[in-house]
């Protein structure tokens, strides 16, 4: 019972306004305050507490960018994992980054650490993909449990509660495998000021993709990209038999 | 005043803008720039970086606090207010976060930061509620330092551990007869073979109600005068020490003010802290460190007050346009701005000479004249601008308002502050 890999990224953080470049090639993220996932937050919180559970021995913290995301590494540090690995990608490459990419990295980094567990946010809040965690299974040939409200280990099986649209779903995979942290998981704890200089002496590796023999190429283009049209006003009906006509009138129905 | 007029605005004000609790979300960080870190600076070859720029340690932690105090704390701070009383769950959360010990040695549970990082702390948690931020700031830039600097082996066993973890400290000097004139206390300290019978009474003592130690200041010789003043440490169970009913104050209410009652205290020899007679330099060298953190206090308490009040300008529309792109409020919002970055740099430029071991003095009462002046401007203006809801008590404004007032009276009120600068000033021009 060993090591867990718990993924970090780094994002536009979810106060911020967000604005399209005048450019349309994406959105404005220079001098624009970024912090943690708020789902990867989840999910390091998980890997501590099963830390502290004493089911797993070390807990690493993994974020894939420019030099910018120790500063994501380090907030996880500081929530209680004991190292970090920061697999440097800058540029044309990180612009280009998605799923595909990260997952090869991760499903990389989980065989050369030997990891028991993969855990990641259910999706980040910038793209909404929703594909890391499911990509990084498939590649590893791992089972999977997506959405998680709740993780209970067992032995060498994992039993996973999942937020499905129909409700909740209960199942039961086997170790290792790959597991995605749905909001309900938990409340991420706030990172003590001892527990902030603790991770002053906590190591991060640094590592290239080429390292771990994955190549960053995209096969997806950013063709535009826009705001969403602004909300036009509402109409206001007396009756449902004016709503009905309504509906009628411009289509809908 | 024409009521029904006042009960009409309000109301509308009511439909427009949003409500105390919504307020509070969405006061993250209101930096414009993205924070650099010292290590980015040096990396840009900038030798001498702007006084905004934080170590990645600093960084974090003020990161920290921030979302602690406006998630955690925010919901309690109306009630606390209403009804003049720290909840013991805020206290509880300051000491597990690690508020409380910033400065403290690991090695006695304490963080092991800096001096600045207090001042971080005490200005993100005075943004939400000042009356946290005095507790955290007395515990940390006066109980824990007077320890940590003069503490025998033993004593610093026996408090700092405690300090960092689960017990609140007060420092007791000002009595009814002697506040800005500090020296003439009255509180008397008997010699008797191996222990000392304090008699005497102080008054204002923040933290009181919470506190588990007390540092307090009293007379061994009232015949040498101020050379008499002797620091001593008194435990809340001493028998004869009486904690009076605490003030009903205008604001900081959450915090306990109250007075005491020394009814033939034995304090034994080994709870003097530091040497006998040098209590006067050790209250004066605390209290030039404490008024960075009580700059610090009011800068937040500024900050936060203005962070409250300009989404409302924003928000509330007049005559077919924002309040906010009129131009009079423009320049009075400008101004108040203007005011505050000026307060902060004082505040952080004062701490900083501090931590380099430079004079500060003189830079420390600037800090705290200016900071508590501003912060008296700055929520004067918030209630304005918020109009007839600022006046109201459903908006958080009015709070910052009633609890400025204290900043120009507490640790060496305005007066002092100023002819303590004269007197450097002076000096200065000696040759």
């Amino acid at each position: 019972m060993s090591r867990v890999l718990v993924g970090v990224k780094r994002v536009i953080d979810y106060a911020v306004k967000i604005r399209v470049k005048p450019d349309q090639s994406g959105v404005v993220t220079d001098g624009v305050k970024h912090s943690m996932n708020p789902f990867c937050e989840i999910a390091v919180e998980e890997a501590v507490k099963l830390k502290e559970k004493k089911f797993i021995k070390e807990v690493v913290a993994v974020s894939c960018g420019p030099s910018q995301v120790t500063e994501t590494i380090r907030t996880a540090l500081a929530m209680g994992c004991d190292r970090g690995i920061h697999v440097e990608v800058s540029g044309k490459d990180y612009e280009a980054m998605g799923p595909l990419q990260i997952s090869k990295i991760f499903a990389a980094l989980a065989k050369k650490e030997e990891a028991s567990l993969v855990i990641l946010g259910k999706q980040a809040i910038d793209d909404d993909c929703n594909q890391t965690g499911q990509m990084t299974a498939a590649l590893l040939d791992w089972p999977q449990g997506t959405f998680a409200s709740e993780v209970t280990i067992d032995g060498e099986t994992v039993k996973v509660v999942r937020e499905i649209d129909g409700g909740l779903e209960t199942i039961k995979i086997s170790m290792p495998a790959v597991l995605t942290a749905d909001l309900r998981l938990n409340t991420p704890r706030y990172a003590t000021l001892p527990n902030i200089m603790k991770a002053k002496k906590k190591k991060i590796a640094n590592m290239k993709p080429a390292d771990l023999g994955v190549d960053m190429v995209s096969r997806v283009e950013v063709l535009r990209v826009d705001e969403p049209p602004t909300r036009l006003a509402g109409v206001k009906v007396e009756t449902v038999d004016d709503l009905v006509a309504k509906l009628k009138a411009n289509g809908t129905i | 005043m024409a009521s029904p007029l006042i009960r009409c605005f309000s109301k509308v004000g009511r439909q427009v803008s949003r409500p105390w609790s919504v307020c509070q979300h969405g006061l993250r960080n209101r930096s414009t720039q993205p924070d650099m870190s010292a290590e980015q600076a040096a990396a840009l070859g900038v030798t001498y970086p702007p006084l905004q720029t934080y170590s990645e340690e600093e960084g974090m932690m003020r990161d920290a606090v921030n979302k602690f105090a406006q998630e955690r704390l925010a919901p309690f701070v109306s009630k606390m207010d209403e009804n003049s009383l720290m909840d013991p769950e805020v206290i509880k959360s300051l000491f597990e976060q690690g508020l409380m010990g910033i400065e403290i040695d690991p090695e006695y549970g304490g963080t092991g930061s800096t001096f600045f990082s207090s001042i971080l702390v005490i200005e993100e948690l005075a943004k939400v509620d000042a009356s946290v931020a005095v507790l955290c700031d007395i515990q940390n830039t006066l109980i824990n330092t007077l320890f940590t600097k003069l503490g025998t082996a033993a004593q610093k066993e026996r408090y700092l551990s405690r300090l960092s973890t689960d017990m609140v400290g007060s420092f007791c000097l000002s009595e009814a007869e002697s506040g800005s004139d500090a020296f003439s206390l009255k509180t008397r300290a008997d010699k008797h073979g191996d222990y000392y019978v304090i008699n005497g009474s102080k008054m204002w003592i923040s933290n009181a109600e919470q506190a588990g130690v007390f540092l307090v200041m009293a007379n061994v010789d009232p015949s040498a005068g101020h050379r008499g003043i002797t620091c001593f440490i008194v435990d809340r169970d001493t028998e004869g020490l009486q904690i009076g009913k605490k003030e009903n104050k205008l604001g900081l209410r959450a915090s306990s003010t109250c007075p005491l009652n020394l009814d033939n205290i034995k304090v034994p020899e080994k709870n003097v802290l530091g040497q006998i007679g040098h209590g006067y330099k050790y209250a004066i060298g605390m209290l030039n460190e404490g008024r960075i953190g009580i700059a610090a206090q009011m800068l937040g308490l500024a900050q936060g007050c203005f962070d409250q009040a300009v989404p409302y300008t924003r928000q509330r529309v007049q005559f077919g346009k924002r309040i906010f792109d009129f131009q009079a409020m423009q320049h009075q919002i400008a101004h108040v701005a203007t005011q505050i970055e000026a307060a902060r740099l004082l505040t952080y430029n004062a701490a900083r000479l501090k931590e380099a071991g430079r004079p500060f003095i003189k830079e420390a009462c600037m800090a705290k004249y200016f900071t508590s002046e501003v912060a008296t401007l700055t929520t004067s203006k918030c209630i304005e601008w918020m109009g007839g809801v600022g006046f109201t008590k459903d908006y958080p404004v009015e709070k910052y308002y009633r609890d400025c007032k204290i900043g120009t009276i507490y640790e060496g009120t305005t007066n002092i502050q100023l002819s303590t600068m004269a007197k450097f000033i002076d000096k200065e021009y000696d040759h």
